[in-house]
C-alpha cells in the first residue's frame, strides 16, 4: 500500500484524474488534469509545482562528512563551499553506477544527499572509521519543486529568498517555516526545490500556490515531468540505466562513461570506491555511449500516411526500450523518448556503440506502424536538447 | 539602384512566408510593411503597457507543419501552447464542456442528449476522414479544371482518384457539405440544440452568412483539418500572441537573407507595359525588382496598387464582385481578475481553452438579423480566450488579457461604413454587457478596453471591408475560383506580379498556406 506524501491531501483535492503511481513507495500523481501537456506547459511558460518528496534523502554530519562522501561518490566534495550543490553518481568496486543524485553542503560539517533508490545500508557499509553520523531523512523531510520561468517570482513573493546562483542552496523562511531552497531541478529550466520538514509540507504548498496564482502556477505530475526531463537530456535510474546493486546480468550494469556521466567523475584524487576500475574503464574507453537522438519526423509522417493516418504517437513520454539499428544490425537501444512540444521534434535518449555516438551520425530506430515493425532514421544531436539561458542566468 | 529578385508587399504572415522561402532559395528579397510592426493581422501589440494582445487573429489553427519545419520556426521562437477545451456557457445557467478528455466530453454532452454524447466521437471521426480526403487540396496549388497542361491534368486526376476511391458515401457527404447549411448538416447527426448551436457557429466565423445559410457546412471541415496533421502541432495558442508566429517567420526570413523594412507603405506597383518592375512607396521612392508579390488582399492589390486602367475589364469585374464584406470585430480587454461564469463559477480548465458563446440557433440567427439590416448584433456571438492563463508573459503578474472575437459587426452599416467610429463604443458596450450577463461582476474587472470594428480593420490593418480572410471562404470563392477564375495559381494578369495572401488558395487563417504555395509555384516555374 502506498504511503502518503506530505502534500497528499492537497494533491488529492486537486487531482481530477485519479491517476497515481508508486514512486519510491509514495502515492504520486501522474497528472492532475486529463491533458498533462498543460502541466508540461507550466514548466516551460509559468511555474509547475511538483512534489519530489519521494526522493531518498540523507543528512551526513560530522568532522569527516566531506571526506566520507568524497570516498563513496564520484566527486571530491571537500572543496565545495557551503551553500553549493553538486550533481554526482556513485559506483560499486567494479566502477559500475549504483545511483545518481545531488549533494548539498550546508556548512563545514553538514551535507545532504539525494538518491533515487534507498542507499542507507550502502552508505553505512562504508562509514566505519569516519567520524560522522548518517541520518535517513527520506520520510521526515519534504521536497517541493517549483520549475519554470516564473518560479523565481513566485518564491520571492512568498519567502525571503534573495539572489541564488544556479546550483546554489540557502536557508530561508517560507510561510513562517524554516526551509532550505536550492536552485536545482529535473526539468532543465529555471527552477528551485524547497526542502522543509515533512509536517510543514501543507503550509509550504499553500503559500506557494497562493503566491503562484499571479504567476500562472499549476500543480504538475510525473507525466509532465517525464517530458521535461527528456528535453533536458536527464537520465533516469531504472529506465535509462540500472543500478549495479540490483541487476545480476553484467551487461545491464553501466560505467559512468557509458551513461553520459563522464563529467561527474573526478578520478585523480585520494582513493575512492571504484576508482581503480573507473581508471581502467577510462583508459580502455567504454564500448557504449549515451546519445540524444532526433527522429526524422517527415519520414514518420510518410510512414503513417501510407496508411492514411496522421502520426499516431502518444503525447506522453515513452519508456519503451526500442532497438537501434545500422545497416541491418543492432547497435544500441532507445530507453526514453518523447515528443517535444517546445522543439516540435520527436526526441529519444539511447545508448549506442561509442564509435556511432558522434553528433550528426544517422542511425535507425525501430518504430511500429499499423502492427508492422519498421525503422525510422534518427540523428545523433547534442544533449540537452533544450537548454534555455534562463536556467543558469543570475 | 539595386534590382531585387523579389519585392514582397505586406509583412503579414503570408508575405513573410513567401519572403522566407524565396530567400531560402537564394533569391534577393525585400519585404515592405506599411505599419511600424510586422505581422499584418497576425500581430502582437502591447496596446496598454504590460498587456500584449493578439490584436486581430488570436489562435493558431492550420499552420502548415511543413512550413514550421522548413523555416525552422521553433528555432526562431515559435511556441504553440495547448488550447484544448471548448466551454459553451448557456443563458439558462447550464453549460457544455468539450475537451481532450473523452469522458468529460461524454458526461457533459449526456446532460443534454445521451445519443449525441455517443455520436460525437463518430462524427469527429467522419469529419477527420473527410478532411483527410480534402487535405491534398489545401496542401497544393488549386487544380485548374480549364487547363490542359500535363501537370494540371495530373493533379486533377489525382483529385479525381481520391473521389473515386472514396466511394459514393464520401462524394455524397462532400456534396452535402458544400451545399447545406451548418445547422442542417449537423442536425443530420445530432439532436441537442445546445451542441448543434456552438458547433454550427464555427461555420460562420468571418463570413456574412447565418448558421442556417446554405454553404456554411463546408467551413466546418476546416476545423477538423487540424486533426489530420496530428495532435502535435496544428492547433493552439501562440506564446507571446499571434505576432510571435509572424516574428518567427520574419526572423527565419532574415536568417535566410531577406531584407525587411517597416514603416514602408507601398502606394503602387510600378508597371512597364503589362509587366511589374517594382513598387512606388508612399514617400515617392521607387524600388525595382524582377518580381513583385502582394500579400495584401486582391481588392487592394488590383484596384489599389495596380489600378483598373491597367487591367482587363472582365478581370476587374471579377475582382469587384469578389465578396469581402467583413462581418466581425474584436474586443481586447485588460482584466484585473478572471471572470467567474454563472454556469461554472471560479477557476478551472474551462478558462484555459476556447469559450464559444452561441447558446441557441435562434440566438445566432437573431444576431445575423441585426447584421442583415445594417447594424451590429445587439446580442452577439462571441469566441473568447484568455491567453494569459497559460502564457503569463502577456500580462503583469496576476492580471489577464481577454480576447473576444465578435460577430456580427457588418462593415456596411445602415448609415454607411464611415459611421463605425461613432458606433464603436456602443459596439464595445454591447459585447461587455453580453459577457456581464454570463459572468456577473465581469465589467468591474475591466482595466482597459480596445475595440476593433471592421472599419478599424480596414484603416489600420489594411483588410478591405474588414474581411479577416481577404475574402469570404464561401465555396464560389475557393480553390480555382480564388480570387478569380483563371488566376488561382498565384499568378495575376500582370506579368511578374504575384499574389501570396489569404485571398489566394487555400485561403484565410494563420496557416501560411498561400505564402508557402506562392513561393513554391514561383520557384518551380522558374519565375524568380
Amino acid at each position: 500500500m502506498g504511503y502518503p506524501s506530505p502534500f497528499h491531501e492537497r494533491m488529492v483535492a486537486l487531482n481530477e484524474t485519479w491517476k497515481y503511481k508508486d514512486w519510491a513507495g509514495i502515492v504520486s500523481p501522474c497528472r492532475f488534469i486529463e491533458n498533462h501537456v498543460y502541466e508540461y506547459t507550466a514548466f516551460r511558460q509559468a511555474t509547475g509545482l511538483l512534489d519530489v518528496s519521494p526522493l531518498y534523502k540523507y543528512e551526513i554530519t560530522g568532522k569527516d562528512a566531506g571526506a566520507f562522501i568524497s570516498y563513496v561518490t564520484s566527486r571530491d566534495v571537500t572543496k565545495m563551499k557551503p551553500g553549493r550543490v553538486t550533481y554526482l553518481c556513485w559506483c560499486d568496486d567494479h566502477g559500475k553506477v549504483i545511483d545518481d543524485g545531488t549533494v548539498t553542503r550546508l556548512d563545514e560539517q553538514t551535507f545532504r544527499m539525494t538518491a533515487a533508490d534507498p542507499q542507507y545500508a550502502w552508505l553505512l557499509g562504508y562509514s566505519s572509521g569516519f567520524d560522522l553520523k548518517i541520518d535517513d531523512i527520506s520520510r521526515t523531510m519534504a521536497a517541493l519543486a517549483l520549475q519554470g520561468p516564473t518560479s523565481r517570482d513566485v518564491l520571492k513573493s512568498c519567502s525571503d529568498l534573495g539572489e541564488l546562483k544556479f546550483f546554489g542552496s540557502v536557508a530561508a523562511k517560507l510561510a513562517g517555516k524554516k526551509v532550505r531552497i536550492s536552485r536545482t531541478g529535473y526539468t532543465g529550466d529555471l527552477g528551485y526545490e524547497v526542502w522543509c520538514d515533512w509536517n510543514d509540507g501543507v503550509a509550504v504548498w499553500d503559500a506557494c500556490m497562493q503566491a503562484g496564482k499571479a504567476y500562472g502556477i499549476v500543480a504538475a505530475g510525473l507525466d509532465a515531468l517525464d517530458m521535461a526531463r527528456i528535453e533536458a537530456g536527464f537520465i533516469l535510474l531504472g529506465v535509462d540505466y540500472f543500478s549495479a546493486l540490483h541487476v545480476t546480468v553484467p551487461e545491464k550494469k553501466s560505467s559512468p562513461y557509458e551513461i553520459g556521466l563522464d563529467g561527474t567523475v573526478e578520478l585523480d584524487r585520494d582513493p575512492f570506491v571504484g576508482q581503480k576500475a573507473l581508471r581502467a574503464a577510462r583508459e580502455k574507453g567504454s564500448e557504449r555511449a549515451l546519445v540524444g537522438l532526433e527522429l526524422d519526423w517527415p519520414e514518420l509522417e510518410a510512414m503513417y500516411s501510407e496508411h492514411d493516418m496522421a502520426p499516431a504517437l502518444s503525447s506522453m513520454a515513452s519508456r519503451e526500450s526500442l532497438p537501434i539499428y545500422l545497416d541491418g544490425g543492432q547497435v544500441g537501444r532507445v530507453s526514453s523518448s518523447s515528443w517535444s512540444p517546445t522543439l516540435k521534434k520527436y526526441l529519444a535518449i539511447g545508448s549506442v556503440r561509442r564509435e556511432l555516438s558522434a553528433v550528426g551520425t544517422v542511425l535507425e530506430v525501430e518504430h511500429t506502424v499499423m502492427f508492422e515493425r519498421r525503422t525510422v532514421h534518427a540523428r545523433v544531436v547534442e544533449r540537452p536538447f533544450f537548454d534555455p539561458e534562463r536556467k543558469r542566468k543570475p | 539602384m539595386k534590382t531585387y529578385d523579389a519585392i514582397v508587399i505586406g509583412g503579414g504572415h503570408n508575405g513573410l512566408t513567401t519572403a522566407a522561402y524565396l530567400a531560402k532559395a537564394g533569391k534577393s528579397v525585400l519585404l515592405l510593411e506599411r505599419r511600424h510592426v510586422l505581422g499584418g493581422a497576425a500581430v502582437s501589440e502591447e496596446i496598454f503597457p504590460g498587456y500584449t494582445f493578439s490584436a486581430c487573429s488570436y489562435v493558431v489553427s492550420l499552420l502548415r507543419p511543413n512550413v514550421i519545419r522548413e523555416l525552422e520556426l521553433p528555432r526562431f521562437g515559435l511556441q504553440i501552447l495547448p488550447l484544448e477545451t471548448t466551454f459553451n456557457p448557456l443563458l439558462d445557467g447550464r453549460y457544455l464542456l468539450r475537451g481532450k478528455d473523452p469522458e468529460t466530453t461524454y458526461r457533459s454532452l449526456a446532460k443534454f442528449s445521451k445519443k449525441d454524447a455517443e455520436t460525437a466521437p463518430l462524427f469527429s471521426q467522419a469529419m477527420a476522414e473527410l478532411s483527410r480526403m480534402v487535405k491534398p487540396i489545401i496542401d497544393g496549388p488549386a487544380p485548374d479544371p480549364a487547363s490542359f497542361k500535363p501537370k494540371d491534368l495530373f493533379s486533377l486526376l489525382r483529385l479525381g482518384r481520391i473521389f473515386k476511391d472514396a466511394g459514393e458515401d464520401f462524394v455524397a457527404a462532400q456534396v452535402k457539405m458544400m451545399t447545406m447549411s451548418a445547422v442542417d448538416f449537423l442536425s443530420e447527426w445530432f439532436e441537442a440544440e445546445q451542441l448543434i448551436s456552438p458547433m454550427s457557429a464555427s461555420g460562420i466565423i468571418g463570413t456574412f452568412l447565418g448558421v442556417r445559410s446554405p454553404g456554411t457546412a463546408y467551413v466546418l471541415l476546416h476545423h477538423y483539418m487540424g486533426e489530420i496533421d496530428g495532435s502535435f502541432r496544428a492547433w493552439g495558442l501562440p506564446k507571446g500572441g499571434t505576432g510571435a508566429i509572424s516574428m518567427a517567420i520574419a526572423k527565419s526570413a532574415q536568417h535566410f537573407g531577406a531584407e525587411i523594412r517597416t514603416n514602408a507603405g507601398v502606394s503602387k506597383v510600378l508597371l512597364e507595359g503589362d509587366k511589374a518592375v517594382g513598387v512606388v512607396l508612399e514617400n515617392g521612392d521607387e524600388l525595382r525588382a524582377k518580381t513583385v508579390i502582394s500579400g495584401c488582399d486582391p481588392r487592394r492589390t488590383f484596384l489599389g496598387f495596380v489600378g483598373e486602367k491597367s487591367l482587363d475589364g472582365d478581370f476587374v469585374k471579377q475582382i469587384k464582385r469578389y465578396k469581402m464584406r467583413g462581418s466581425s470585430g474584436k474586443v481586447n480587454l485588460a482584466l484585473d481578475r478572471l471572470p467567474s461564469f454563472k454556469s461554472l463559477p471560479g477557476d478551472g480548465p474551462h478558462l484555459k481553452g476556447d469559450i464559444t458563446f452561441a447558446p441557441s440557433i435562434d440566438f445566432l440567427e437573431k444576431a445575423y438579423d441585426d447584421a442583415k439590416y445594417g447594424a451590429f448584433s445587439r446580442r452577439p456571438f462571441m469566441n473568447i480566450v484568455f491567453p494569459s492563463v497559460t502564457d503569463p508573459s502577456v500580462a503583469p503578474a496576476g492580471k489577464h488579457v481577454m480576447s473576444i472575437f465578435v460577430q456580427y459587426a457588418p462593415y456596411h452599416l445602415k448609415e454607411g461604413p464611415e459611421a463605425w467610429p461613432s458606433q464603436k463604443e456602443a459596439f464595445g458596450d454591447a459585447v461587455c454587457n453580453m459577457v456581464e450577463e454570463l459572468a456577473p461582476g465581469f465589467k468591474s474587472s475591466i482595466l482597459h478596453r480596445h475595440i476593433l470594428t471592421p472599419w478599424d480593420l480596414e484603416k489600420e490593418y489594411g483588410l478591405t471591408e474588414g474581411n479577416i480572410f481577404h475574402g469570404e471562404l464561401s465555396i464560389e470563392q475557393l480553390a480555382f475560383f480564388r480570387p478569380a477564375s483563371g488566376f488561382a495559381r498565384y499568378r495575376t494578369p500582370i506579368r511578374n506580379l504575384w499574389l501570396c495572401g489569404s485571398g489566394a488558395h487555400p485561403g484565410g487563417g494563420v496557416m501560411a498556406g498561400p505564402g508557402w504555395l506562392c513561393a513554391k509555384t514561383m520557384l518551380e516555374e522558374g519565375a524568380v
